[in-house]
């Protein structure tokens, strides 16, 4: 972010805050940590999360899941498809801030940023559609309807992988789509943009506490979120460190939460996803009726 | 009473229990390399049956290595066709011995044989009919084109429904072309080794199925043998969470089948009679030895006391006694550890204030043997409205709203089924979905069909049994 | 048992108008026809063996009604089946007698005689049996002609055009009348369930039969296809449990019409057992409307007394 534009005049600074339950708090502790671009310039002091902060954020999540998973696909499908019109919008914002984040030149950070929005619209259409792939009738013998449909898990607890703009939109997306609400770790050297894409989501119509973002330390937050009994699932794609995640998975037994490892190979998060993702954060609910006058 | 039932013993003659068994390992009843030998009993006569192997970690390392040389040089080189042909084999197999198979599951369960000839085994058969048909057909699963078997499941399951257990474990882990190590229950282990003698008949290539008998170390070893690509395993939420535990960190994928405490929902407007069915069935199959029973029993305060007056002129008609005896239908429980925990947990409830009772019923002096019994008065801080029993005792709660009902059933940290009754078809769906429960029943509980997915929402453990569903806990279909 | 349909209203005030009635015959809880249907199944299950089936087989011959509906009928086949009912195995004077001989009603004088003073009852069809297609005081006719020439019962139909009008109250009072014209007779109604379509109304009509001072419900004429069903006459038992629990007054079951085997008797009789309990098995309160199934009843009663499977030109040809 230059200092000065061409007619010299000095830039106003963001301040950069978690976004929880639709807001944008400081950190409860007070604290804050120097973020830096890929060549060591100062960019901003980030919240630097508690687990104090990341307990409300499960709050604000677990409020929020009653409404947003009884939205209905269609409405939840035109909000994600809102976020990439709105992500769109500030292409020029984002390009720069994923082009000081990675390192890359505008070009390269431009074209992750339209990757970045076509996620979005290619996961708003799935909205209303991956009930009919996943779901079945199923041809019981005996006189009853009998049908599975998949529902979403609850509140999902999301350590980001390091690719700090089109890896989030790609573990996010998938998260909400179908209904879930997530609490979100930014890559704790890139979190900037995932803050940006908060202020995305929170012009989106997308209902406070649906996604709730934690800059800092995964270290240091993502042992109380894996340890929490109100968070249902967790994603650890963005634990890098092998052993952190063998405990972090550990740690989720305590109420048998679904676990998504981290992948084993580095991914390519420009190509097509997937139901994966989806999947992973989806019930299947079977449901049984007599057939009978 | 005017019409008494004379005794209807169903034959013992049918089956045939070896004074000992060995384990079945690559194709083989083998003896054991270090383990040792355990008693398994008759519940309701508290009779030695027979002589088993608690595996130990060499024979557990035996019985992987087979399955692993079988996955690797036979039944992954089997074309999904003959896969197929091989379940279906072991399906007509399960239903041509299904009266010798269902006897000796009474006589080592305790369970009524009506249950285990009408339920069990033909459950057992139709499933492994079910997933014969998928072996050719992965690639229509929705899970991609050419998806991919895992390599060695090694499977651990309960005492409830022993030999169909085994089933909703085998039929899709061959099916999808994964050769197993199946750990039955330390106390219900005859018809898994009777299946293994089916599988000898089946010709199924050795290896692809082994049976390693034993207890809970066994089955700790088999879940963390590093040879293992998939575990499953269906019991306790506490054993599952322990093994969720122990496979953190490895690729092992993990599947568990594990504990609940349904709420069986009656409103005012329900069919009264079915609903009293629907409650008996729901507590009382299997003596309440049911993951899914429905143990919570939430009633509208308008019916409660009509509907408690008939559910206890039905319990008064329920016949408690001989397994073997085809009117019985509460048979014995299955274990003195099973009985000292119910027994614990209902004195809990009488401490606690709710009421007990339980229809004149005399039980057998043999054996282990609990009578039906109702908790009313019941309220959502009590031990027996949230800790899972496994046996004959139902806890009966009241609500006045829909909003109320719902509430109550869902919290818990429970969510394996339910059930809701009603004849109100709207009323039904909105249950429905807001249910946080894998299986909804309505109008109807405990219904079980290979075609139908099952399993459970949070602490009741994650991926589905039965359907196309059921494949996926047994196929690589990571991209 | 209380139900909630019915609350401590007096039977009066349910029988007011159409609507009162209507009110509360859908008030009653539903059948859920999978449900009663399984429930029926499994019964059917129990296993009769032995003790219990030597029981079973005699409580069932007592409490057969011996019937015989043809056009063809003659009083030589009507005395032959009363001397059957009278002595059901001349062989064997522990079997029991049957509960009654059902004829039609030009025939009830020759069963009266028949019978004599055997202790066996006679039954009689009327109002119009079995389409029920006639007016009202020609059927009243036909049930005082029956009563007069000596009828201990009526099986009456009931109008099910009016039922499955909703002429509810049409249907009460015309139950009514001929409970009326019965006089001292006891009053079966016949719900002809196989024309009522659903076990929801089944159980209506049972109340509505009850209500209007039936003695007896009655499933079928046996003229209709399916007749007596397990699963229906697990409704009725029902239904007349309840009515007893609410108004204190028993009802008797007749399941009729296709009941062949001894072996499918042992299973109503376990319905009986396990729907209604003691004190519905016994003749007063429960009967099989049969003809054929006597003869299997005794067949099946040899065969426990001799060891030997019995043979059918044994018995005698009704």
């Amino acid at each position: 972010m230059s200092e000065r534009d061409g007619s010299g005049r000095l830039a106003v600074r963001k301040t950069y805050k978690l976004y929880v339950g639709g807001a944008f708090p400081r950190s409860e502790s007070g604290r804050t940590y120097e973020v830096r671009a890929a060549d060591g310039r100062f960019l901003a002091n980030a919240a630097l999360a508690s687990r104090k902060d990341a307990r409300d954020a499960v709050v604000a999540a677990r409020k929020a899941f009653a409404g947003w998973s009884s939205a209905t696909a269609y409405n939840r499908g035109q909000v994600l498809y809102r976020v990439a019109e709105m992500l769109e919008g500030r292409r020029a914002q984002f390009t720069a801030e994923v082009a000081d984040a990675e390192g890359l030149d505008t070009d390269r950070a431009g074209r992750i940023v339209d990757a970045a929005v076509d996620r979005w619209v290619w996961y708003a259409g799935w909205s209303d559609k991956v009930h009919q792939v996943h779901g079945s009738s199923n041809p019981v013998a005996g006189p009853y309807f009998d049908f599975s449909v998949p529902e979403p898990t609850g509140v999902v607890a999301v350590v980001a992988p390091s690719s700090p703009l089109l890896g989030l939109v790609s573990v996010v997306a998938p998260v909400i789509v179908t209904g879930n609400t997530c609490v979100v770790v930014a890559p704790e050297d890139a979190p900037l943009p995932a803050i940006s894409l908060s202020e995305v989501l929170a012009t989106s119509d997308l209902p406070g506490g649906v996604v709730n973002l934690l800059t800092g330390r995964p270290a240091e937050i993502a042992p109380w979120l894996a340890s929490h009994m109100d968070v249902n699932a967790i994603d650890l794609t963005g634990v890098a460190d092998g052993e952190l995640a063998t405990d972090l998975e550990a740690s989720a037994a305590g109420n048998l939460k679904r676990v998504v490892r981290p992948p084993q190979a580095a991914p390519d998060w420009s190509a097509e996803p997937g139901l994966d993702r989806m999947l992973a954060f989806l019930e299947t609910k079977t449901v049984w009726h007599p057939v009978g006058t | 009473m005017v019409f008494e039932y004379a005794p209807a013993p169903e034959s013992t003659a049918i089956v045939d229990i070896a004074p000992s068994y060995g384990l079945f390992i690559g194709g083989e009843m083998v003896d054991p390399r270090d383990g040792a030998l355990f008693k398994t009993v008759n519940p309701a006569t508290d009779e030695v049956l027979s002589e088993v192997v608690a595996a130990g970690p060499e024979d557990v390392d035996r019985a992987v290595t087979a399955a692993r040389d079988a996955y690797e040089h036979r039944w992954s080189r089997l074309s999904g066709r003959d896969r197929g042909k091989y379940l279906y084999r072991l399906a007509r197999l399960v239903q041509e011995r299904s009266r010798e198979l269902a006897v000796l599951e009474s006589i080592d369960n305790g369970k009524p044989i009506r249950e285990s000839r009408d339920v069990d085994l033909p459950l057992v058969a139709a499933h492994l009919f079910y997933y014969a048909g998928w072996a050719d057909k992965l690639g229509y699963a929705g899970f991609g084109p050419d998806p991919r078997p895992l390599g060695v499941a090694g499977q651990v399951i309960p005492w409830n429904f022993p030999l169909l257990m085994l089933a909703w474990k085998i039929a899709p882990a061959l099916a999808a072309g994964n050769t197993v190590v199946l750990k039955p229950a330390e106390t219900t282990p005859l018809t898994a080794l009777a299946f293994a003698d089916i599988c000898r008949q089946a010709d199924l290539p050795p290896g692809v199925v082994n049976i390693i008998t034993g207890a809970g170390d066994t089955g700790r070893t088999l879940v963390e043998h590093p040879g293992v690509d998939k575990v499953a395993f269906t019991g306790s939420t506490e054993v599952g969470r322990q093994i969720a535990r122990a496979v953190a960190g490895s690729r092992k994928k993990l599947t568990l089948e594990l504990g609940g405490k349904a709420a069986n929902i009656v409103f005012d407007d329900a069919p009264l009679d079915q609903a009293v069915e629907g409650i008996v069935n729901g507590i009382f199959f299997n003596q309440g030895h049911v993951c899914c029973a429905g143990s919570r029993l939430l009633v509208q305060e308008s019916i409660a006391d009509d509907l408690l007056d008939r559910l206890k002129h039905r319990l008064a008609t329920l016949r408690l006694g001989d397994p073997l005896d085809k009117n019985t239908d509460i048979g014995a429980i299955n274990s003195q550890a099973q009985l000292d925990k119910i027994r614990e947990l209902s004195a809990a409830g009488e401490h606690e204030g709710a009421e007990r009772w339980s229809p004149a019923c005399e039980l057998p002096e043999r054996g282990w043997w609990f009578p039906p019994t109702v908790f009313t008065g019941v309220t959502q801080a009590h031990r027996i409205a949230r800790e899972e029993i496994f046996g004959p005792v139902l806890s009966v709660l009241t609500f006045r709203t829909p909003a109320e009902a719902l509430e109550k059933a869902n919290n818990t940290p429970y969510g394996l089924s339910a059930g809701v009754w009603t004849d109100k078809g709207s009323r039904i769906l909105w249950m429905a979905q807001r249910l946080r429960a894998g299986v909804v029943w309505a109008n109807t509980f405990n219904r079980f069909d290979p075609t139908s997915p099952f399993g459970g929402y949070k602490e009741s453990g994650y991926g589905r049994e039965g359907g196309r569903h059921g494949l996926e806990a047994y196929l690589d279909v990571r991209a | 048992m209380s139900t909630t349909a019915l609350a401590p209203a007096s039977l009066a005030d349910v029988t007011a108008s159409n609507a009162t009635l209507r009110r509360v015959l859908h008030g009653l809880p539903g059948v859920d026809q999978v449900g009663v249907e399984a429930r029926a199944a499994t019964l059917a299950t129990r296993s009769i063996k032995t003790t219990a089936k030597q029981f079973a087989l005699d409580l069932a011959i007592g409490m057969v009604d011996l019937t015989t509906l043809e056009g063809q009928d003659t009083p030589g086949k009507v005395r032959a089946l009363c001397a059957k009912g009278r002595r059901p195995d001349p062989t064997d004077p522990t079997c029991p007698q049957v509960a009654a001989i059902c004829v039609y009603g030009d025939l009830v004088p020759v069963a009266v005689d028949a019978l004599g003073d055997s202790g066996v009852r006679v039954a009689a069809v009327a109002t119009a049996f079995p389409s029920g297609r006639a007016p009202l005081d020609v059927k009243l006719a036909d049930v005082r002609a029956a009563v007069e020439a000596g009828a201990d019962e009526i099986d009456m139909v009931i109008d099910r055009g009016a039922y499955l009008a909703g002429r509810y109250l049409d249907v009460h009072d015309e139950i009514v009348a001929t409970r009326d014209a019965c006089g001292d007779a006891h009053l079966k109604v016949i719900l002809e369930t196989g024309e009522l379509a659903t076990y929801d109304n089944v159980r209506r009509a049972s109340w509505l039969a009850m209500v209007a001072g039936a003695d007896f419900v009655k499933t079928s004429t046996g003229k209709v296809s399916p007749a007596a069903t397990l699963p229906v006459t697990l409704v009725m038992l029902e239904a007349v449990r309840d009515f007893r629990a609410q108004t204190g007054r028993q009802v008797g079951v007749k399941a009729a019409g296709g009941i062949r085997a001894a072996k499918d008797a042992v299973r109503y009789l376990v319905v009986v057992n396990e729907t209604c309990g003691d004190d519905w098995l016994s003749a007063e309160w429960f009967r099989f409307g049969a003809s054929s199934l006597l003869n299997d009843l005794l067949m099946q009663r040899q065969k426990l007394a001799t060891g030997n499977y019995a043979g059918p030109d044994y018995f005698t040809l009704d």
